[in-house]
């Protein structure tokens, strides 16, 4: 397994054509992202923003048809999902999935576990475990009990996101997926959900945010900002970008599809 | 109705065979109990017979099993407590192949009157006289008959008035498989009086692989504001029958609180019929089956409300595996008069693999006004955006498994009080779950 020096690019994602069940979502992604970096992929409902990002984490049901991912130097598509997140991946879920009986504290420690693991280092005593999941759970304000409970269920909506970016913060990936993480979340969730992802970022890592919405942008600045519009990378720019969106919408940008 | 079964012969020269006992009584009972099973012959799966409409029993009827003589394998505590429930801190009683194993048991030091049946027909109790028989009749059930025709050894346990017994009893069925097939009769009888409280472990375990048929039969009376928490568990051998009923009484304001484990059988089948009749009595019936390879586990367990202002509660989970099939019949009867019943049923399945059958029946009958019943059965499988999500997080699909297995399984083992018991249940789950793995 390759790995890469700090100067070259953390992903660069080239030419990517991707489909589900026979229809083409993805048509010619290339996109480049160093460590340090956090980016922001916009665009109007079924541009494939969403898909871009699962298709990263290893989403079994997508097919790609044409173009390449490579991460820290390797074939990224040669990885299995859980592979990608023990080298460093992780994708915070637009709608985080409830596994009734799994209690949090089990599943939480079984994930840093398996990490540590591939890094070739021990698994956590039940003591170093706690003390990480508390000082972690200050991030986003995630109440003990929380974490006693069975994973997502009964959870508020912002509760889920905001268990997906404890998660984030306890498993420290090098680059981090945030599908949609803030639609549905009123402005205190978002505040909470956006001071745990900074208190995450560092110059080694990257971010990835899928977002419908210019709001998150308020909180999270971004470096790069690009606007996706039916499978292609419309236009990209600096934050600049998205307030012009929020703005003007996404119709004026379907002329600047590139053919 | 009948079916003529090839093994059957075996039964009748084993019935024969069967030393005559001391105690008239006895002699009287095993001869009509065994006319009855002639009678009744093994149930078949014939169009109308609901309760056996989903477990052919016809390969138990065929295979030729000779009642377990002596001498009784030997069996070391130290194999005992690997494989089936121990502490020190019970009251243990020991079973071998059928046969009551003093060396290995310690009914001194409870509260309770605990003696063998052999022990109570020699002393011709007469207590044994009145209760034995009476909720588990054998004239209506063919089982029951067979058990009660061969009844030899078995255990009786009465609560005194107002005694609560500290102790759980662990009462354990195990047996040794031999070359030669052969069939035990265990047989429990529990008397609860007025507002006494005791709990009852009752385990079923194969010691190693073989064939063999366990025909049990446990009858319990719970007298007015008595409590018995009762738990059953299955564990008998891969090639193993099992075919067990629990008949269940219960006096005004009693508690029957029951869960039932089972993990491993070859075909397996539990009735469970609970009357409630005094008013104010209730039952929480909790039940895990885990089935796996060929195996066949039904459990079949019928809820009679007779009297107003009961309460029931029945909720089982399944687990299912491999080319296994699971039935599920939970029927709740609301008698005429018995108002304010109040009575929820609920059978939930998690279906591993596309070969495995879960056929889950909950139904209800209600002859009574003003009352809540309700009643429900799912099956579902696990889908792939929950494993995908537990993959992004690190987790192989080994581990995946494991963990959403053991979450659903876990609702039903938490509900155990007694730390060493759970710690058991748990390793019995647990233990074949590594192995397992999702395919997708």
């Amino acid at each position: 397994m390759k790995t890469s020096d700090s100067k070259s690019p953390l992903l660069k994602v080239s030419e990517l054509h991707a489909s589900v069940e026979g229809v083409e979502i993805l048509k010619g992604i290339s996109l480049t992202i160093n460590r340090g970096e956090v980016h922001a992929i916009m665009g109007p409902n079924g541009s494939g923003k969403s898909t871009l990002a699962n298709i990263i984490a290893g989403r079994p049901e997508y097919t790609i048809t044409k173009g390449t991912i490579d991460y820290k130097g390797n074939n990224l598509l040669d990885w299995d999902p859980e592979t990608r997140a023990r080298e460093g991946v992780f994708l915070a879920f637009q709608y985080p999935v409830e596994l009734p009986g799994v209690r949090s504290w089990q599943f939480l420690k079984s994930s840093v576990d398996a990490i540590r693991l591939h890094k070739g280092e021990k698994e956590l005593s039940v003591r170093e475990f706690d003390k990480l999941l508390d000082s972690k759970r200050d991030f986003v304000d995630m109440d003990q009990d929380l974490v006693r409970r069975s994973v997502n269920e009964g959870f508020s909506g912002g509760e889920k996101k905001r268990n997906e970016i404890l998660q984030l913060a306890l498993l420290d990936p090098t680059l981090a997926l945030l599908d949609e993480t803030d639609s549905g979340l009123d402005i205190d969730a978002l505040r909470i959900v956006s001071e745990g992802v900074n208190r995450v970022r560092t110059p080694d890592n990257a971010f990835l945010l899928v977002t419908h919405y210019q709001r998150i942008l308020n909180y999270i600045t971004p470096d790069f900002v690009h606007v996706l519009v039916e499978g292609k990378i419309a236009r990209s720019g600096d934050s600049a970008l998205a307030l012009q969106l929020e703005e003007r919408g996404y119709e004026w940008l379907r002329e600047e599809i590139p053919t | 109705m009948t079916q003529t079964p090839v093994g059957y012969s075996t039964y009748e020269l084993d019935f024969e065979r069967l030393k005559k006992d001391s105690n008239k009584w006895v002699e009287s009972l095993r001869t009509e109990a065994w006319l009855s099973f002639k009678n009744l012959g093994f149930p078949t799966a014939r169009k109308g017979n609901e309760p056996w409409k989903y477990t052919n029993v016809k390969t138990i009827a065929e295979t030729p099993v000779i009642l377990g003589s002596h001498p009784v394998p030997n069996v070391s505590l130290n194999e005992i407590s690997e494989i089936a429930p121990w502490s020190n801190d019970w009251t243990n009683i020991v079973f071998v192949n059928g046969r009551f194993m003093d060396d290995l048991s310690n009914i001194d030091g409870t509260e309770a009157q605990v003696s063998t049946l052999n022990m109570a027909f020699s002393e011709n109790s007469k207590d044994i006289e009145e209760a034995l028989g009476k909720t588990a009749k054998w004239k209506e059930d063919a089982f029951i008959a067979l058990n009660t025709a061969f009844i030899q050894d078995g255990v009786y346990i009465k609560v005194p008035q107002n005694i609560k017994v500290e102790k759980p009893i662990n009462v354990l069925f195990l047996t040794m498989p031999k070359d030669e097939p052969e069939v035990s009769y265990p047989r429990i009888l529990i008397d609860c009086q007025a507002n006494s409280q005791l709990t009852v472990y009752e385990s079923y375990i194969g010691m190693t692989d073989g064939k063999y048929f366990t025909n049990s039969v446990s009858e319990i009376t719970l007298r007015e504001g008595s409590l018995l928490e009762h738990v059953r568990i299955m564990y008998e051998s891969e090639e193993s029958f099992h075919i067990g009923t629990s008949r269940v009484s219960q006096a005004s304001s009693s508690k029957f609180n029951s869960k039932v484990f089972e993990r491993r059988v070859g075909l397996g089948r539990f009735d469970l019929l609970t009357n409630l009749e005094g008013p104010q009595s209730s039952c929480d019936l909790n039940g895990l089956y885990f089935t796996s390879g060929q195996q066949h586990v039904d459990n079949y367990i019928n809820i009679d409300h007779k009297e107003p202002h009961a309460t029931s509660r029945l909720y089982y989970k399944g687990i299912l595996d491999g080319k296994s099939r699971a039935v599920f019949g939970g029927t709740v009867y609301v008698q005429p008069g018995a108002i304010k019943t109040d009575s929820r049923q609920e059978d939930k399945n998690l279906v591993l693999s596309p070969d495995a059958e879960i056929d889950s029946k909950p139904a209800l009958f209600i002859w009574a006004d003003d009352v809540v019943c309700g009643h429900g059965a799912t099956a579902g499988n696990i889908d792939q955006d929950t494993v995908f999500y537990m993959r992004s997080r690190g987790l192989d699909l080994e581990t995946a498994s494991r963990l959403l297995i053991f979450g659903f399984a876990s609702e039903i083992i938490e509900k155990i009080d007694d730390g060493h018991l759970r710690d058991y249940i748990e390793s019995l789950f647990l233990e074949s779950l590594p192995s397992y793995k999702f395919e997708f």
